[in-house]
């Protein structure tokens, strides 16, 4: 075979099971789900939608701090997030709050995250999770280590990690992909590519026609896969899944997916960079829209179950923020503690200073 | 007890820690079955294996960020950075990522790593080798930041510094690494991170110095000795945390400081511990405290070492001038 760039681009066509439809049309490829499970899904997509809505509501009402918006990725977050196990690693970026917390951050503390104190960031025993990565590609250098930790132990899990289409612009993608690649480590990159990095579109990132075909530069694995298709997300993932526990090294899964919102709630405003046909494009692919039409054809999901999750959900997050408020307010001493294991003499001094402040 | 060169030290340091603890993980360019561009890992390998002692890709990022997520797996990494002048590359991963993960955290996780490093002028290394870029690291909340001078130190504190459950920038001046034989104990010792070494005592001016500056200062002090002048040496072994008590004590029975550094004036630790001075024992000094650093420019083209580079005799002219201030 020749090699062109066509020839590549060619290996990474993109992978669906559901059409827009809710119409299967790949069903060789259809993953192993109970009906209870196919609803927990939906579940979990109709909950992180009014999460983002709530989200968004309480930030505006400066109840919450920084935010970055998940509507529209619901199928591309939750889809690979059903795939793990529950001692699986997962190093997020910043807008992989809800991976986060279907893994079993309680939602309180996603918002201690958000408004930043230090107890949202305290991830419950036995979670194997970092906070979400601020830093663009440092969690994808980072996944790799893990993942090669998690191969010295002769552990059968993994660690997935996950940037935007903007990040596989980073040098911390690259290396990371490569380290994992090079030492043969059980580690899923996702890049959720959502067309934009705030205002820049994916065309002015690279010239790659997939962000997949970047995995050929690290010799892994790459697919590329319908992110609004929870479905094809979830097979996807969980045959990573499997070739990486069964030592055959990362793959690097690219989700075709879209925000419905702004970058985050710090302003951005997506009306100056993007056109309401983009949107409207994108809004039929809606992952719960082809989710429930899919369910509902099988007997499996009705409008009084929906809205029993949406009631539930706007409940859970009303008792988290009131959890959120009760939580003692952060003093420096606190903040103190937790730099090292034992404090240097420095800041044992400084110590000293604010526990005098804070005793007035 | 042996002699011992410092580079032979250090080895013998990571070899006693690989044996003591089966999470310790030595990595980096060429440290496996090279043995390190300098042999400060060589046999290592051969006689820990390969999943203890391993070779990188070469990316600097990569590695530092491969430390942290190995420590999140509960393993002690001593990643290897070849030169210091390409940490750089690895900024992010040391300062914005390994040295806040306990805080960050709220203290439930945390990155008992300890990064080896090479730098430091003298021996005619190719540009952005011997850059004295320990100011950066220094001033990063969360790092410690160690300096050895002699063989027996550079063993006794990277065993500190691998037992540490915080991150530490163990920096090794290249010019020392075989520059001199020293008696070293072959069993396991440690040397206290934070704490300085007073290496030689005086009464007249106190001279403050890391890395290679404390042999500059030691000679320095024994020409003074000649004029009459007692000069008392103190090698600072950790640049951060600084051990504040061992300064303020000699300052106090000397009244008279220099602080003596090879980074440039703007750059390295010497402002840090003269506000430190001022700030604590301003009414024992008879004089400002005046330091000893490089010009501030880029670091010398080799050819220009010699008259770039910090020597003795700008510490006789600077202790001169405190005396006669």
């Amino acid at each position: 075979m020749k090699r062109t760039l066509e020839n590549i681009e060619n290996q990474f066509e993109t992978f669906q099971i559901l059409n827009e439809e809710g119409e299967v049309v790949n069903e060789a490829a259809m993953p192993e789900l109970s009906d209870d499970e196919l609803k927990e899904l939906m579940h979990r997509m109709v909950f992180t939608r009014i999460l983002d809505q709530r989200y968004m509501a309480l930030t505006r009402q400066g109840r919450l701090g920084f935010y970055a918006p998940t509507a529209g990725q619901e199928a591309s977050q939750l889809g690979t997030q059903y795939a793990l196990e529950k001692e699986d690693w997962i190093l997020p970026g910043y807008r992989d709050v809800p991976q986060l917390i279907w893994q079993g951050l309680p939602l309180y503390k996603a918002f201690l995250f958000s408004r930043g104190h230090y107890e949202g960031n305290q991830m419950p025993e036995g979670m194997n999770a970092l906070s979400p990565q601020i830093i663009i590609g440092a969690q994808y250098t980072q996944a790799a280590g893990v993942a090669i930790g998690l191969k010295k132990r002769g552990k059968k899990s993994v660690a997935i990690t996950y940037t935007g289409d903007g990040g596989t612009s980073q040098g911390d993608f690259y290396e990371g992909i490569n380290f994992a690649g090079a030492y043969n480590a059980p580690a899923i990159f996702v890049v959720q590519n959502n067309r934009f990095a705030i205002s820049v579109p994916v065309e002015k990132q690279t010239a790659a026609r997939t962000l997949a075909q970047k995995a050929v530069a690290a010799g892994i694995e790459g697919i590329q896969v319908d992110g609004m298709d929870v479905l094809a997300v979830y097979a996807a993932t969980k045959q990573a899944r499997e070739r990486a526990v069964n030592g055959e090294g990362p793959t690097l899964i690219e989700t075709l997916t879209y925000r419905y919102g702004p970058h985050t709630t710090a302003g951005d405003d997506p009306t100056r960079y993007r056109t309401d046909d983009l949107d409207n494009e994108w809004e039929k692919k809606d992952p719960l829209v082809r989710f429930r039409k899919f369910l509902e054809a099988k007997g499996l999901w009705s409008e009084e179950e929906e809205n029993k999750v949406i009631e539930d959900a706007k409940e859970q997050v009303k008792a988290a923020i009131k959890e959120a408020d009760n939580t003692p307010k952060q003093k420096v001493t606190d903040l103190m503690e937790n730099m090292y294991e034992k404090m240097p003499a420095h800041l044992e001094e400084q110590y000293a200073e604010y526990k005098e402040k804070e005793s007035k | 007890m042996a002699q011992m060169t410092m580079i032979q030290a250090i080895t013998d340091a990571l070899r006693t820690e690989l044996k003591n603890d089966e999470n310790v993980l030595v990595f980096g360019e060429d440290v496996g079955q090279n043995g390190g561009v300098f042999r400060a890992t060589e046999g290592l390998q051969a006689e820990f294996g390969e999943d203890r002692v391993f070779d990188t890709p070469l990316a600097e990022s990569g590695i530092a960020a491969m430390a942290l997520g190995l420590a999140l797996e509960g393993y002690r990494p001593v990643p290897e950075i070849q030169f210091f002048g390409f940490v750089y590359e690895a900024m992010d991963a040391i300062s914005g990522q390994i040295a806040r993960i306990r805080y960050r955290s709220g203290g439930t996780q945390s990155a008992p790593i300890t990064i080896r490093s090479p730098f430091g002028g003298g021996v005619h290394t190719p540009e952005l080798h011997a850059d004295s870029l320990e100011g950066l690291v220094a001033q990063q909340p969360g790092l410690k930041v160690v300096i050895p001078s002699t063989p027996y130190d550079a063993k006794g504190l990277l065993i500190s510094s691998l037992r540490d459950n915080d991150p530490v920038v163990f920096l090794e001046h290249m010019k020392l690494y075989r520059s001199f034989r020293e008696e070293v104990p072959e069993e396991e010792y440690t040397v206290e991170i934070g704490k300085a070494e007073v290496r030689r005592e005086g009464t007249d001016v106190t001279l403050i110095a890391y890395g290679a500056m404390v042999h500059s200062s030691l000679k320095a002090a024994e020409e003074l000795e000649k004029e009459g002048i007692s000069a008392e040496v103190i090698d600072l072994r950790t640049v951060m945390p600084i051990d504040i008590d061992t300064i303020v004590e000699s300052v106090k029975k000397t009244g008279r400081v220099v602080v003596i550094q090879e980074a440039q004036k703007q750059a390295g630790m010497a402002s840090y511990i003269v506000t430190e001075i001022q700030e604590r024992a301003i009414l024992h000094l008879e004089a400002p405290v005046l330091r000893v650093a490089a010009p501030d420019t880029v670091y010398a083209f080799t050819q220009a070492e010699e008259v770039w580079l910090p020597g003795y005799n700008d510490i006789i002219e600077k202790a001169k001038q405190v005396i006669n201030f």
